[in-house]
């Protein structure tokens, strides 16, 4: 009698013949980096480190991947950078568009429902990108969506996304939306607050996620525009 | 009739890693292990050696420790700096410890650098890479300083500078433009310290500290934290919660002793 | 090891030829692998301009077939391209930014083409070939000066960008960007020529030391307000002497 055969002894057998060979070129890659989004009562935050990086390298210490789309509204782009930048390049066109067409800046909550259409429009070779829009509304009040790579998106008060987001969003879970805590004080969240909470939870992120560092740069949407403001994170 | 399978008597048995490959391919994932994604170095200089390495432990993409220890002890005038696996490198290098220490009270003499190397390497060769140990050993014996590096599989190379890990590159890049034979105690100190320097920031998978080990004839210098280019900031804010922040779903008290009045009687019978 | 790089899919002899069971082996091939490459590019920013250097090597696999390779390209008077990767694909890429330059030229409105819209163009159209599977397989290198601005931009086969005051690509990622980083950022306005030079020299030389598909001959391009000026063939001093001490691997 043979030996009890425990498991398929033929699955086992690794020869060079079998091993996958890659004959597809995979056109996505990882460029790392976190961002985060707090919305006030008449105040959008939003926040992006700028190291970009490939594999163990970085590949640059200043490549913003936050950017003003319009005068009520910022887009944070996390993923493969490429895509984002092309991404965030088609809206831009986009909203050129419509600025000839109606005569006006487009309204952040259009342009959340045309960034959801956009990235659709790409459901079968998605923009490889977690996309966080921070901006204020037409009644002046700030407001974050937060986006999947093709299109899934809702409005939140406040979200993390990217390398870092796992240590983010608990953090944002607890400071911004007090959760599980009794007696907490649940006021309008002050600017001033609001930014060093997002500065605290970047030099916390740098300590743990090694994609996250650099630099941290801060925007703030309000009624009277776009402020934007650098500051050092660890280089290591 | 044979009900047991015949098992080879001696060399190593690969049954599990059969196993765990299998296992693999039908999705079950083996534990995440702490690899120390490394710089470590070491070069020779006029008087003895310099060994440095960083001092972060990464778990993917996760720091694990922000300070970690990469130099081990192996003999008083023996260090070695380990990169890979976090744990192959250190139960490594305390079992070859173990064993000089063991060697060193039986034969009555000091151990000698090659003498680690060997067990060093026959102890991964024979592990066909499974443990997965990229060493950098370093020492002062008889025959002055010497200088090795380990790879996983168990070959081994003796030259004047060396880099391991995966900032080994970053590292090597300072050697290459800045090592000369004969370097000052202090030079080599310096050299290796911008060569960790240069993992540290270049490379991901390094970061922290440097620490640094320099062994000269009957002389050991360890120093611990030897530069610290990457301290924390100061936080914004404190994160101090209220008492009571944290609600309380349910209360029950017990009494866990009965306490009763008066004097009773030891029982003595 | 196999070091016929057409080879290179087709592990074991007996598959040789046509993989078996592939429904697509007959199927329209796009480049897949790079054949014939070059190696490393290095750039920096310094006082004057930027600088771009690069050897001279186009390697087939590990063979060094080609050793008179120019690897840096002016486009327009203001404009350097380096590439490293496919050279093939590298020399469709000069016609295709040739073709760009004549048109542009010829419209004659006096305009011409500066070093970030050269960028922006082949950026795109490095974007545009990997969405549609079919990757220019290069990593390039842009650097100019334009209205007393120095640019440095990188652009790859995924069409990834980024722009900094250093950049290098392949293997001099890992070499020669930690030096260049040490030497230059904080420094871009104040670096002479002659200490940019110097320290491009010593990442040639740390890169023909360590990286196996690099050769000691190369070219050296600086772009200043004065134009486009490309050095070479020359060579670094390189020093081996220390080998001669080395015995063996372990007792």
């Amino acid at each position: 009698m043979n030996p009890v055969s425990l498991y398929d002894i033929d699955s086992l057998t690794i020869s060079p013949v079998e091993a996958p060979v890659e004959r597809q070129f995979y056109p996505y890659a990882d460029n790392g980096g976190t961002s985060l989004a707090i919305a006030g009562a008449d105040y959008c935050l939003v926040a992006s480190d700028t190291r970009q990086s490939s594999g163990y390298s970085i590949s640059s210490r200043y490549s913003p991947k936050a950017f003003k789309l319009t005068e009520k509204a910022v887009l944070a782009t996390n993923g493969f950078f490429a895509d984002g930048l092309a991404l965030t390049k088609r809206l831009g066109q986009k909203l050129e568009w419509y600025k000839h067409a109606h005569d006006k800046e487009m309204s952040t909550r259009a342009l959340a429902q045309m960034l959801s259409n956009t990235l659709y429009y790409k459901r079968f070779f998605p923009y490889y990108v977690f996309n966080l829009l921070g901006g204020i509304d037409e009644q002046g009040r700030g407001v974050v969506y937060s986006y999947d790579p093709v299109g899934s998106y809702e409005p939140e008060m406040y979200r993390a996304g990217g390398s870092a987001a796992s240590l983010v969003q608990p953090f944002l879970d607890n400071q911004v939306g007090l959760k599980n805590q009794q007696g907490a004080q649940r006021t309008p969240l002050p600017l001033d607050t609001a930014i060093r909470i997002a500065k605290d939870a970047f030099t916390s992120a740098t300590e743990r996620d090694i994609y996250t560092g650099d630099y941290l740069e801060i925007f703030v949407i309000r009624q009277e525009g776009v402020t934007t403001e650098r500051i050092d994170l660890k280089k290591d | 009739m044979t009900t047991r399978l015949e098992q080879p008597k001696g060399g190593f048995n690969f049954d599990n890693y059969q196993r765990n490959v299998f296992l693999e391919q039908k999705g079950i994932t083996l534990p995440k292990m702490t690899k120390t994604g490394t710089t470590i170095v070491g070069l020779i200089y006029k008087d003895g050696v310099c060994l440095g390495a960083d001092t972060r432990a990464t778990a993917g993409p996760i720091v694990a420790d922000k300070n970690c220890e990469k130099i081990h002890y192996l003999a008083p005038n023996i260090h070695c700096c380990g990169a890979g696996t976090a744990a192959d490198t250190e139960y490594t290098t305390a079992l070859i410890s173990s064993q000089l220490e063991l060697h060193r009270l039986t034969t009555g003499r000091k151990s000698r650098v090659a003498t680690a190397l060997i067990m060093l390497k026959q102890m991964l060769f024979r592990y066909q890479g499974h443990i997965g140990a990229a060493l950098v050993l370093g020492g002062y014996d008889i025959n002055g300083p010497c200088l090795y590096t380990i790879h996983p599989h168990g070959s081994t190379d003796k030259l004047p500078y060396v880099t391991m890990g995966s900032g080994s590159l970053a590292a090597m890049s300072v050697f290459e433009s800045r090592w000369r034979k004969d370097l000052e105690r202090q030079e080599a100190i310096d050299l290796v310290k911008d060569a960790i320097e240069s993992g540290i920031f270049n490379d991901l998978g390094s970061g922290s500290n440097v620490d640094v080990t320099v062994i000269e004839k009957d002389k050991v210098d360890v120093y611990r934290n030897y530069a610290k280019p990457n301290e924390r900031g100061q936080k914004e804010q404190s994160y101090k919660f209220n008492r009571g922040t944290t609600a309380i779903l349910k209360e029950s008290i017990k009494d866990l002793v009965i306490i009763t009045e008066g004097i009773e009687e030891m029982d003595i019978s | 090891m196999d070091h016929f790089p057409l080879n290179w899919d087709k592990l074991g002899q007996e598959n040789r030829g046509k993989p078996k069971n592939d429904i697509f082996a007959d199927a329209i091939t796009r480049t897949q692998r790079p054949i014939v490459t070059g190696t490393s590019v290095i750039a920096l920013k310094y006082k004057d301009g930027v600088m771009l250097a690069a050897d001279m090597l186009a390697s087939y696999g590990s063979l060094a077939r080609f050793t008179d390779v120019k690897r840096l390209y002016p486009v327009g008077d203001f404009t350097v391209l380096g590439a490293s990767g496919d050279i093939s694909d590298f020399q469709y890429t000069k016609h295709l930014l040739d073709t760009v330059m004549v048109e542009e030229y010829y419209t004659n409105d006096g305009h011409v083409l500066r070093t970030q819209n050269i960028y922006e163009y082949l950026s795109r159209v490095m974007y545009n070939r990997r969405s549609q599977f079919n990757p220019l397989w290069n990593a390039y290198i842009v650097g100019g000066y334009n209205n007393d601005e120095k640019f440095l931009g990188y652009v790859d086969l995924l069409g990834t960008t980024y722009q900094s005051s250093t950049i290098a690509t392949g293997f001099g990622a890992y070499l020669a960007q930690p030096i260049l980083r040490k030497a230059v950022e904080g420094k871009e306005d104040t670096l002479t020529e002659a200490e940019a030079v110097e320290i491009l020299d010593s990442c040639l030389r740390v890169l023909y030391y360590r990286d196996a598909r690099s050769f000691n001959k190369f070219q050296r391009a600086k772009i200043t307000a004065e134009g486009v000026e490309i050095t070479g063939p020359y060579k670094v001093e390189s020093q081996w002497g220390f080998a001669e001490g080395i015995r063996g691997y372990g007792p």
